[in-house]
């Protein structure tokens, strides 16, 4: 279910003095399957990028096409285009409200006018993919659990809508390494099992590296680099100058280059790193 | 989008009637709106226009902003006029039709009553827009400070509405983000009757209420965490000064209420 | 009073009500004047428990706190304590009272019972300390994470503090705001000898600091430098914790036996020590 964004622009505060533009004439296509991250510093444009492919915000001008149908078309049911994209917001635990984990994620199915045979099948499923146990915590309520816990049930309550396609906004923010960890790993497994199309906006490099298969680097309101992560990370000087770093790894490749070693252009992932330091000490010793 | 939102309606640019001392501010109000209900004619009203609309001008406060005060309560006012317009009892009939009967009395006498509510939410609108919620709040808790000897918190009242009206913008962005949240997975807040749209806000007030129960913890601790401790011992950065301009003021409201008296007893 | 500004955990052991297990136990540190330490672990390690015993928010179930010199069972010296060792949260934003940023500055002044006229030049000169005398009229609401929490920073600040604690006070920051506090503190730390406890638990913050405490089950589990503790790579994974990736990297290529020096966290280094072991042939 690809969908295509056709000269978006938006403004906020149009018709006056505060008028900014947030997002300026931006154009992508992104396709079934893909993991695409999109980077920028804040303000670059991200947040919103991200709520008009949900239809929560509408364009100032140009198109969002979702599976070829413009989701603020005319007869667009846009609620049924909405269900079928699940958007994952920064904090999503600051959502929850129910007295179960059960109910809670049982919201969005609820809303999909599913049977309740349905809505229990979806219950299980959303928390074997977030990894959490049903019989264990299905009845508890989500404010008893811990912040990462947290997170996991506000993640499953979006993908028991079973959406093609699944967007997150910063989905490690605030948690710690091993929190992270356990998000990154079962967005990866998710991605690998279902397929879904998905899109994550971060900041980390470090997620980006690890996750997505292409990028989408956005600054002031502009996409100005696509491509995947080995091309962009190469770029180091571009991406400084838009306020962004490129991972460790890809920064030591850049000076040792600079410094004459021989070294692919490309190098960003520290095994990657550990093949050709290695190989360069053998070759340095062997003389 | 929704942080724009100036808090209460404090319009903020400078002025002889901003730089008042808030007590002062607080006690003229209360007695303009005394003065607003012992006008008994209209030559009484158009006094009270004459000194809402010098108070203003001194202001620099646009007219029409301070006629925006007016619209939450448009329809009280309407209300009033139309009950007043055509449940009055009067002999000089203007209009009759079917059982609709409109007289000369009935007409002033919604004038009059609409007008008394007009002229009472332009004064506190003049209060309010000249005077930032802060120094309101400042105000309030000096002018209520003798009754500490009844054992009244003043101080933690005012520190309360220092708090609520600190957090009233970051709460209404909370608010929005949860609203997209929840619509982001299939909630509804617009359609349907009034009860399913009641339902409909528990997604919206619980992760409020939740959160703000949070805030309040994280900032008691903050609180204390810089040593506050009530209101005992504690000075204050922003010191209140009566000035000559508040004289000054007081004696104008204090000529309209003469004149308002005066118009009483021989209008 | 006392000239001494060390903060002291003397086998410290605290229990929340209601739970079973102690979320720190024996714990003893000393930290110097003018250290810049960070505590290290993951959430649940007991490093804000710690933090907050530190300026008596929590009292100790065993043990004790000695801040500057006044042990923090002693109720009458809390607000010595407090003045002290001054705080900032992790939420930015529940941590500003007041609808002004210069007021919110204010706010520790006048709970400590500062004359007025004393008030102003103290704020001024905490809100230029953090950079952010031009927002001194501001609401706090417009402004950015890292922007709030420094005001918080000066808040602190106007307090004249010899100690200021850092409860993951750039957990909900971007990069750029975390950055952005860091860099004020380290300032404050390095110009006006405040000591720092940063808890924390992004491993390159701690990699700044002078010493780093790595908090694990409620006990600290290692001390040192960053360069000591993080050489450890095997027993921080263990602890679920991240290493710089330049450590890791290193200790891989240690590994299979290339013999780079120990303590190496940074591209620099790494770049330094790949010269010295890996010397470019002249060109010919």
């Amino acid at each position: 279910m690809p969908i295509e964004v056709r000269h978006l622009t938006h403004c906020y505060s149009e018709g006056s003095v505060l008028r900014t533009v947030a997002l300026d004439d931006v154009s992508f296509t992104i396709n079934d399957g893909e993991f695409v991250g999109i980077i920028g510093h804040t303000g670059s444009g991200k947040s919103t990028l991200v709520q008009h492919l949900n239809g929560l915000l509408k364009p100032s001008s140009g198109q969002v096409l979702i599976d070829g149908e413009d989701l603020n078309g005319e007869h667009v049911n846009r609620r049924a285009l909405r269900q079928r994209i699940g958007l994952v917001f920064q904090y999503p635990e600051y959502q929850l409200f129910e007295e179960s984990v059960e109910k809670d994620i049982a919201f969005g199915p609820k809303n999909q006018k599913l049977s309740p045979e349905e809505i229990a099948e979806r219950v299980r499923y959303a928390m074997d993919c977030v990894h959490l146990d049903y019989d264990k915590y299905a009845a508890r309520s989500p404010f008893e659990l811990s912040g990462g816990q947290m997170r996991r049930v506000a993640i499953a309550g979006v993908l028991a809508m079973k959406p093609s396609i699944l967007i997150l906004d910063e989905p490690t923010a605030g948690l710690d390494p091993r929190g992270r960890d356990k998000i990154l790993s079962m967005l990866e497994e998710l991605h690998q099992r279902e397929h879904v199309t998905t899109l994550m906006v971060s900041h980390s490099m470090d997620d980006m590296a690890r996750l997505a298969g292409r990028l989408l680097v956005m600054s002031e309101g502009k996409v100005v680099a696509d491509g995947t992560p080995r091309e962009i990370f190469a770029q180091e000087d571009m991406m400084t100058s838009i306020g962004l770093d490129v991972p460790e790894a890809a920064r030591l490749c850049a000076r040792l280059r600079a410094k004459g070693y021989d070294l692919p252009a490309d190098l960003f992932r520290p095994e990657e790193l550990r093949e050709h330091l290695l190989r360069l000490w053998k070759e340095g010793s062997a003389c | 989008m929704l942080n724009n939102i100036t808090m209460g309606q404090y319009y903020p640019v400078d002025s002889k009637v901003h730089r008042l001392d808030p007590r002062i501010k607080l006690i003229l109000t209360i007695v303009f709106i005394v003065i607003v209900f012992l006008a008994k004619t209209f030559a009484g009203y158009a006094l009270i226009f004459a000194f809402v609309w010098m108070v203003s001008r001194i202001a620099n406060i646009p007219f029409r902003m301070l006629l925006r005060g007016l619209k939450p309560l448009r329809i009280i006012i309407i209300l009033t006029f139309l009950l007043n317009l055509f449940f009055t009892s009067g002999e000089t009939v203007w209009v009759q039709f079917w059982i609709i009967r409109i007289t000369k009395e009935g007409f002033l006498q919604a004038a009059f009553y609409s007008l008394r509510l007009i002229f009472l939410v332009l004064g506190t609108s003049l209060l309010t827009l000249t005077t930032s919620p802060v120094s309101l709040s400042d105000g309030i808790e000096i002018l209520l400070t003798p009754l500490k000897k009844i054992h009244f918190p003043a101080h933690e009242l005012a520190m309360m509405m220092t708090i609520a009206l600190r957090f009233i913008p970051t709460l209404l962005e909370e608010t929005d983000k949860i609203m997209k949240a929840q619509m982001a997975r299939g909630a509804d807040f617009e359609s349907g009757n009034l009860i399913s749209r009641a339902k409909a806000m528990v997604p919206l007030l619980v992760p409020l209420f939740v959160s703000a129960f949070r805030r309040a913890g994280d900032l008691a601790m903050a609180m204390e965490s810089r040593c506050y401790h009530g209101g005992e011992g504690r000075t204050r950065l922003r010191v209140l000064k009566i000035t000559r301009n508040d004289w000054i003021a007081c004696a104008v409201v204090a000529l309209l209420l003469a004149l308002i008296i005066l118009e009483g007893i021989f209008l | 009073m006392h000239a001494d500004t060390r903060v002291q955990l003397n086998d410290v052991t605290y229990t929340y009500e209601e739970q079973a297990s102690p979320a720190l136990s024996g714990v003893s540190a000393v930290i110097q004047p003018g250290e810049f330490v960070a505590v290290l672990g993951h959430n649940g390690s007991g490093k804000s428990t710690m933090a907050k015993l530190l300026n008596a928010l929590y009292i100790p179930t065993k043990g004790d706190v000695v801040v500057c010199g006044y042990n923090t069972r002693e109720e009458k010296y809390v607000w010595e304590i407090r003045q002290r060792a001054g705080m900032i949260f992790q939420n930015p934003d529940n941590q500003i009272v007041a609808t002004v940023v210069k007021e919110d500055v204010a706010f520790g002044l006048e709970n400590l019972g500062v004359p007025t006229e004393e008030m102003l030049p103290r704020i001024e000169s905490a809100l230029a300390a953090v950079r952010m005398s031009k927002y001194a009229d501001n609401a706090p609401h417009m402004l950015s994470g890292g922007q709030k929490q420094r005001v918080a920073i000066a808040g602190i600040l106007a307090m004249e503090p010899s100690l200021i604690i850092a409860d993951e006070a750039t957990a909900m920051l971007d990069p750029s705001g975390r950055k952005e506090v860091l860099d004020t503190i380290r300032t404050l730390n390095r110009q006006k000898g405040i000591t720092v406890v940063w808890i924390t638990h992004f491993m390159e913050e701690a990699a700044l600091a002078d010493r780093v405490l790595v908090v694990t089950d409620g006990e600290i589990r290692l001390s040192g430098t960053p360069a000591e503790v993080f050489d450890r790579v095997d027993e921080m994974r263990e602890m679920h914790l991240d290493v710089p990736h330049m450590t890791s990297l290193a200790g891989d290529l240690r590994a299979e036996g290339m013999p780079l020096r120990p303590g190496i966290l940074t591209v620099d280094e790494l770049v330094e020590e790949v010269e010295r072991l890996c010397p470019l042939k002249s060109a010919t």
